[in-house]
């Protein structure tokens, strides 16, 4: 920065980080990686009686290229870990990473051959929802705490 | 339009097509999936296209594969249930109930009359959220996204009312081999009565949308179509199977529970194409609305709430007297315990539970007021002891929403199964699936694909 | 209730004969294959037969073809390892048959030894039987001859052993395979 170590600079800056977090958060365009039975609470929530359009997620984006935020719903396994992985590189930044249930965030009750403990071991997550499956609340909770996130970090300006 | 104007139409049609006849073409691959907006689940079809018509279709599928079979063997036999919850995760109550239909054979457990409508009752309701489901997703995905709307919102009330009964929307783990985990709460014949009427309308709704809907027929209608003789071949069971005009139901062919006491009819369609499918679908909501309705007044009545004097204790005061020797009057009166517990005590527990002491956990009176119930209470529960069938193998099918549900198992005499093989209804179904899609148009895989009712868990296990 | 002979290892499984209750079905698949199937039994209700492996596809043809059976449709096909039962030969691959319009189920097993753990297939008898033989093949191992496209179905290419086995640990995990084109 050119300003030096002056007040003014650094107070524009956070300015504009808060004003483009702000503006990040309410529209976010979801990319649902549906794999299992979390899909259905993915539904739910999506739908009329639990309403995320009212958190500003309501379009989810079928292409990787357009979408800011991965949700990775339900199990995923060793044959489609290297899909998920592709479809995490494809996104553009700034992107996020939701793990939906407890199968993404730990493996779950699969300790088994075929699936993987967890996406954080393939990719990084930044919010993880629990529950087998998570009912919409939770599901609303984790998003809630996603824009928070999202408000308050460093906004990168490519 | 007048006929020679059509006429003049169609020749100018004809030369077009000569002319794009003579021009040289290609084939070429396309990948559907593994996931893709229109694949419900992780399902991956590899196409060969020659223009935009499907010349050749093969299925990959496995993504979703997480052992289920190799779990069942690494657990006890109650431990099992969970898991089938995630089968088919959007009717798991029947699962649940096949896989403990085919464990009370082993055992030879004639399980209550109240547990077998329960049974059923939580079925039928299964089969409903499962069927609104599918017919909303595919909906949605020709581009009717208002139904999608409405039948997510019916399955939301139909969920709710779940919840009451088993503490749970979705993965229920509900029936307990020999029984269920609980009687129904107070009040459910009512509530569920003002939520099927609900339903009802909505899938009034949905006729008057769909039905109809020239938009909705032409996407339907006289597409995907598969012979009778091919389906069989395929095993195909369920909507797919009777879609095509055959009447094969488990319900109605070899009937379990109380399905024989009950007056339903099974729907069979005609032309085995996407709109058979979906009409198929759409009249056994309102049969499976029928068969609840006729449970619910058939139904024996339900344990009193309190003991004949009206005493009921706390749990754990029962223990503190236990555990001071004052174990007399203990057998007579009711525990109160917590609400997830309450099929448990004396009074429910007889509605539900058969008298087997090898497979059904004592009640919550004798568990806690005596000595006996307790160890027959950790008899059942501690690792190494549990519930152990007789030597010996059994299949047992129901009706799952998809069509055949089978459970084979083979019991060692040990306390885990030996082995649990699952009949999927999918899996056959999507076997049969390129002759569903071949020779038709990449649009009309979508709704193709929609009424096949993909479940992911159930498929790949 | 006697028990059966004990020529066929699938005694070890509680398998109960009841030679005087037996159903036509069964009488009738034993005489008409007197030495190919080894024995029949109503087993918790369910009609069981025990057949050679290799008369497999004939047994099934004549299945499904005669009237009396009538088993048009394959419900299932899988297989138990029983390695921790002690079955000697080791595994047994299991049908279940259904008919539609007489409404009755039939199960056959056949045994598969370890050493040599191919069976005929039953493609050219039920077309359902391709994706079935693959998905026992992918979890036990076992071929089946005359098969067009014997690949994995549940498992990746390149999975190594067939984890149904009972000697594949449940929860022993093979790298993960990259992101490939």
């Amino acid at each position: 920065m050119a300003f030096g170590n002056s007040g003014l600079p650094s107070f524009l800056t956070t300015k504009l980080d808060a004003a483009i977090g702000w503006a990040r958060k309410y529209s976010i365009f979801q990319y649902p990686f549906v794999t299992a039975c979390c899909g259905m609470e993915y539904m739910a929530t999506a739908c009329s009686h639990y309403d995320v359009d009212r958190f500003g997620a309501g379009l989810p984006r079928f292409s990787p290229r357009q979408a800011d935020v991965l949700f990775v719903v339900g199990t995923v396994s060793h044959k489609i870990a290297p899909v998920l992985r592709r479809i995490y590189d494809q996104m553009c930044d700034p992107k996020w990473v939701v793990a939906f249930g407890v199968c993404t965030c730990t493996g779950g009750f699969y300790d088994n051959y075929a699936t993987v403990m967890g996406i954080d071991t393939i990719l990084p997550v930044d919010v993880y929802i629990p529950g087998c499956p998570p009912r919409p609340e939770t599901v609303l909770d984790g998003l809630i705490k996603l824009q928070e996130k999202i408000q308050h970090q460093r906004q990168e300006i490519a | 339009m007048d006929i020679t104007e059509l006429n003049k139409t169609e020749g100018v049609r004809d030369t077009a097509t000569r002319e794009a006849d003579a021009l040289e073409t290609k084939e070429m691959m396309l990948n559907m999936g593994p996931s893709h907006p229109a694949m419900h689940g992780i399902i991956r079809l590899i196409l060969k296209l020659d223009g935009e018509v499907v010349k050749d279709c093969e299925v990959h599928i496995g993504y979703l594969h997480r052992a289920f079979e190799k779990m069942c063997e690494e657990g006890g036999y109650l431990q099992v249930i969970p898991y089938t919850d995630r089968l088919n995760y959007v009717s798991p109550l029947i699962n649940n109930v096949g896989y403990c239909m085919a464990v009370e054979k082993l055992f030879g457990i004639k399980t209550t009359e109240r547990c077998d409508y329960i049974r059923v009752i939580m079925s039928e309701l299964s089969r409903i959220t499962d069927h609104l489901t599918c017919v909303g997703a595919s909906a949605m995905e020709v581009g009717a996204f208002t139904v999608f709307l409405y039948m997510i919102k019916a399955r939301e009330y139909l969920w709710e009312l779940i919840e009451e009964v088993t503490g749970a929307r979705l993965t229920i783990s509900y029936t307990r081999v020999g029984g269920l985990k609980s009687d129904l709460p107070a009040g459910f014949a009512e509530k569920c009565r003002t939520r099927l009427k609900e339903v009802r309308k909505v899938n009034q709704e949905v006729h008057t949308l769909l039905t109809k809907n020239r938009i909705f027929i032409d996407r339907m209608k006289g597409i995907g179509t598969i012979s009778q003789e091919d389906a069989v071949a395929y095993s195909v069971t369920g909507p797919f199977l009777r879609a095509t005009g055959v009447d094969y139901d488990v319900r109605k062919d070899n009937p379990y529970l109380i399905y024989n006491r009950l007056d339903f009819d099974v729907p069979v369609g005609e032309y085995g194409d996407n709109f058979d499918r979906y009409l198929v679908r759409m009249e056994e909501m309102e049969q499976s609305i029928r068969i609840v309705e006729q449970c619910l007044d058939q139904m024996p009545k339900g344990p009193v709430a309190v003991d004949m004097e009206g005493r009921a204790i706390p749990a754990e005061f029962m223990v503190d007297e236990a555990k001071m020797g004052r174990t007399g009057g203990l057998l007579e009166v009711q525990a109160v315990v917590d609400p997830t517990l309450e099929g448990g005590t004396r009074a429910n527990f007889n509605a539900v539970q058969t008298e087997e002491k090898r497979a059904i956990l004592p009640p919550k009176e004798d568990t806690y007021g005596n000595i006996e119930g307790l160890m027959q209470h950790f008899k059942l529960v501690m690792y190494g002891h549990g519930i152990r069938p007789p030597k010996g193998d059994t299949y047992q099918a129901v009706e799952g929403a998809n069509g055949e549900l089978g459970f084979y198992i083979v019991s060692d005499g040990t306390d885990r199964p030996y082995r649990v093989r699952v009949r999927p209804p999918c899996f056959t179904i999507l076997a049969a699936f390129p002759l569903t899609c071949i020779g038709w148009t990449v649009s009309d895989i979508i709704p193709t694909f929609g009424s096949v009712n993909m479940i992911g868990g159930e498929l790949d296990r | 209730m006697s028990s059966t002979p004990p020529s066929s290892p699938l005694d070890k499984l509680g398998a109960v004969s009841q030679s005087e209750l037996l159903p036509e079905v069964l009488t009738l698949l034993e005489s008409q294959f007197s030495g190919k199937v080894l024995s029949v039994c109503v087993n918790l209700g369910d009609w069981e037969a025990s057949v050679a492996k290799g008369s497999v596809p004939e047994i099934m043809r004549f299945l499904r073809d005669d009237k009396r059976t009538d088993f048009k449709m394959l419900a299932d096909l899988s297989a138990v390892d029983g390695l921790k039962m002690g079955l000697v030969p080791r595994f047994y691959v299991v049908y279940h048959l259904y008919s539609i319009k007489l409404k009755h189920r039939l199960r056959v097993k056949t045994n598969v030894s370890e050493e040599d753990p191919a069976v005929p297939s039953l493609v050219d008898v039920w077309p359902i039987a391709n994706w079935f033989e693959r998905e026992v093949w992918d979890m036990f191992g076992i071929r089946f001859t005359g098969h067009p496209d014997l690949k994995r179905i549940l498992m990746y290419e390149g999975f190594q052993g067939h984890p149904l086995r009972k000697d594949y640990p449940v929860n022993y995990r093979q790298p993960l395979i990259g992101p490939r084109n």
